[in-house]
């Protein structure tokens, strides 16, 4: 292994182990603190790098005039106004403020609120498609819950509140899919921990160097 | 000593035996590696890696947007391994695989597997652009990815990380392309979605396996064998609690 494997390795497995210890040993808990403080800046300057690298992608889409080259252009048009605005803002400049807000409320915010109304058919045609590609009683079970769900917690027109429909809603919430959550939650947790420690351990390097 | 002192001295308890346990039976087992069940969507994966290989197409590996420094970059650690091994896998084929994430340092970390992949192989060829930050919010981070899905000669995607509803999208233009797709996520939520949308879905901690299933070494295996372990305890807890409460009623019922 390289020097820089290991150093990171070493750096990584002891930086580790002394921010668990600070969940245990309050006299770490100080220097916790400090490591994820540390941590959270060099997040921020990740977001930077992570931009940057989207700048590159782009910009070589659009020299390279690959598909949707259109779209790089657009992305990094708008990239560069909003960055500018931002700046701008941050000097207390009131129609750079309120551009910037605005480009929020007007463009991300109704684009996004659009992609999460696509959402409800992108599900309903999955659920359709699933019938197709996996039958079985679990996929029937799913998909019968999801409606039960569905009916239960919709207002019908005339009728109101079904009390039959809801109190079985209620049943399904709190019982069996309550229980199957839990199960999975703690399946989660225990891959968690098991991540973590074969981290600690040095057995999974994403940071480089090889896996063990 | 107080309830939370008493929880954390637990806590800290179990993972020092789980710690001994991985690193006892990656020891013991190094010769002879357990047989864990069959999970169908590993060994499509397996045939769908070859196809890559074969047909000269791309793999595509999503990462999701569980920041390091979350809760949930445990699933986004878990992705980075299979990521490092599939890169390892399909480094005999024409094209790098691609890698979008939704965090910065996560981005970062694939760049920084795939390079290092690269390295390991022979025939390994790092592109820089290959590892991606498509979007920071979850909808930018699911419409950036989108056309890497589409237009870059994809045949297998692996959704791997912590994803929310958003991965739906995902998993539907894979579907629209008839690429096969093996998803997976931390996340309740986007474990529903995904049952309903993608080819292969992952439930739970099935998420995890990847490295013991697709052989990323010794340690993987015996940390999913410390899981079978902890989660029979676990078992025995809650059944001993039902009992326990259980008499707990009986008895006061009886005195009354």
């Amino acid at each position: 292994m390289k020097f820089k494997g290991v150093f990171s390795t070493v750096i990584a497995i002891a930086f580790g182990v002394l921010l668990l210890a600070g969940y245990i040993f309050p006299v770490l808990s100080e220097f916790q603190l400090f490591i994820l403080n540390v941590a959270v800046i060099l997040a921020g300057f990740a977001v930077l790098v992570g931009i940057s690298n989207l700048l590159i992608v782009h910009t070589g889409k659009i020299r390279q005039k690959q598909k949707g080259a259109a779209y790089s252009s657009i992305l990094i048009i708008t990239m560069l106004v909003t960055f500018l605005l931002g700046f701008l803002a941050h000097f207390d400049i009131p129609i750079a403020k309120s551009l910037f807000n605005e480009a929020f409320l007007t463009i991300q915010l109704p684009i996004e609120t659009s992609l999460m109304a696509l959402l409800v058919d992108t599900l309903t045609y999955a659920s359709i498609r699933l019938l197709r590609r996996r039958i079985n009683p679990l996929s029937v079970i799913f998909l019968v819950t999801a409606f039960l769900i569905l009916v239960g917690t919709a207002p019908w027109p005339f009728l109101g509140d079904v009390p039959l429909l809801s109190n079985l809603r209620a049943w399904i919430a709190q019982f069996p899919a309550a229980a199957g959550a839990r199960g999975i939650l703690l399946g989660v947790g225990l891959g968690t921990l098991t991540t973590g420690l074969r981290i600690l351990f040095g057995s999974d390097r994403p940071y480089g160097g090889n896996n063990g | 000593m107080t309830d939370n002192t008493l929880i954390e001295l637990i806590g800290f308890v179990i993972i020092l035996i789980s710690a001994a346990l991985v690193l006892g039976l990656a020891t013991l087992r190094r010769k002879s590696p357990p047989a864990f069940r069959e999970i169908p969507a590993y060994t499509r994966l397996r045939q769908a890696i070859g196809r890559v290989v074969e047909d000269g197409t791309r793999l595509h590996v999503s990462l999701g947007r569980g920041g390091l420094i979350t809760p949930q970059s445990a699933s986004a650690m878990a992705g980075l391994t299979l990521l490092r091994r599939l890169a390892e896998l399909t480094s005999a084929g024409d094209q790098p695989p691609i890698v979008t994430s939704g965090d910065a340092s996560l981005a970062i970390l694939s760049q920084d597997t795939l390079q290092t992949a690269s390295q390991a192989s022979a025939q390994g060829v790092y592109d820089p652009s290959a590892g991606r930050l498509t979007g920071l919010t979850p909808f930018s981070y699911a419409a950036g990815a989108i056309p890497a899905i589409r237009d870059e000669n994809i045949s297998t995607n692996v959704l791997m990380g912590n994803f929310g509803v958003e991965a739906a999208l995902l998993a539907d233009a894979a579907e629209r392309d008839n690429t096969f797709t093996l998803a997976a996520s931390d996340n309740l939520a986007a474990q529903a979605v995904l049952y309903a949308s993608a080819q292969e879905p992952l439930i739970g901690e099935e998420l995890y396996a990847a490295g013991a299933y697709m052989d990323a070494g010794p340690v993987h295996t015996a940390s999913l064998t410390v899981q079978d372990i902890l989660r029979w305890l676990i078992i025995a807890a809650i059944l001993l609690g039902a009992l326990f409460q259980l008499v707990q009623l009986l008895l006061s019922a009886g005195i009354q």
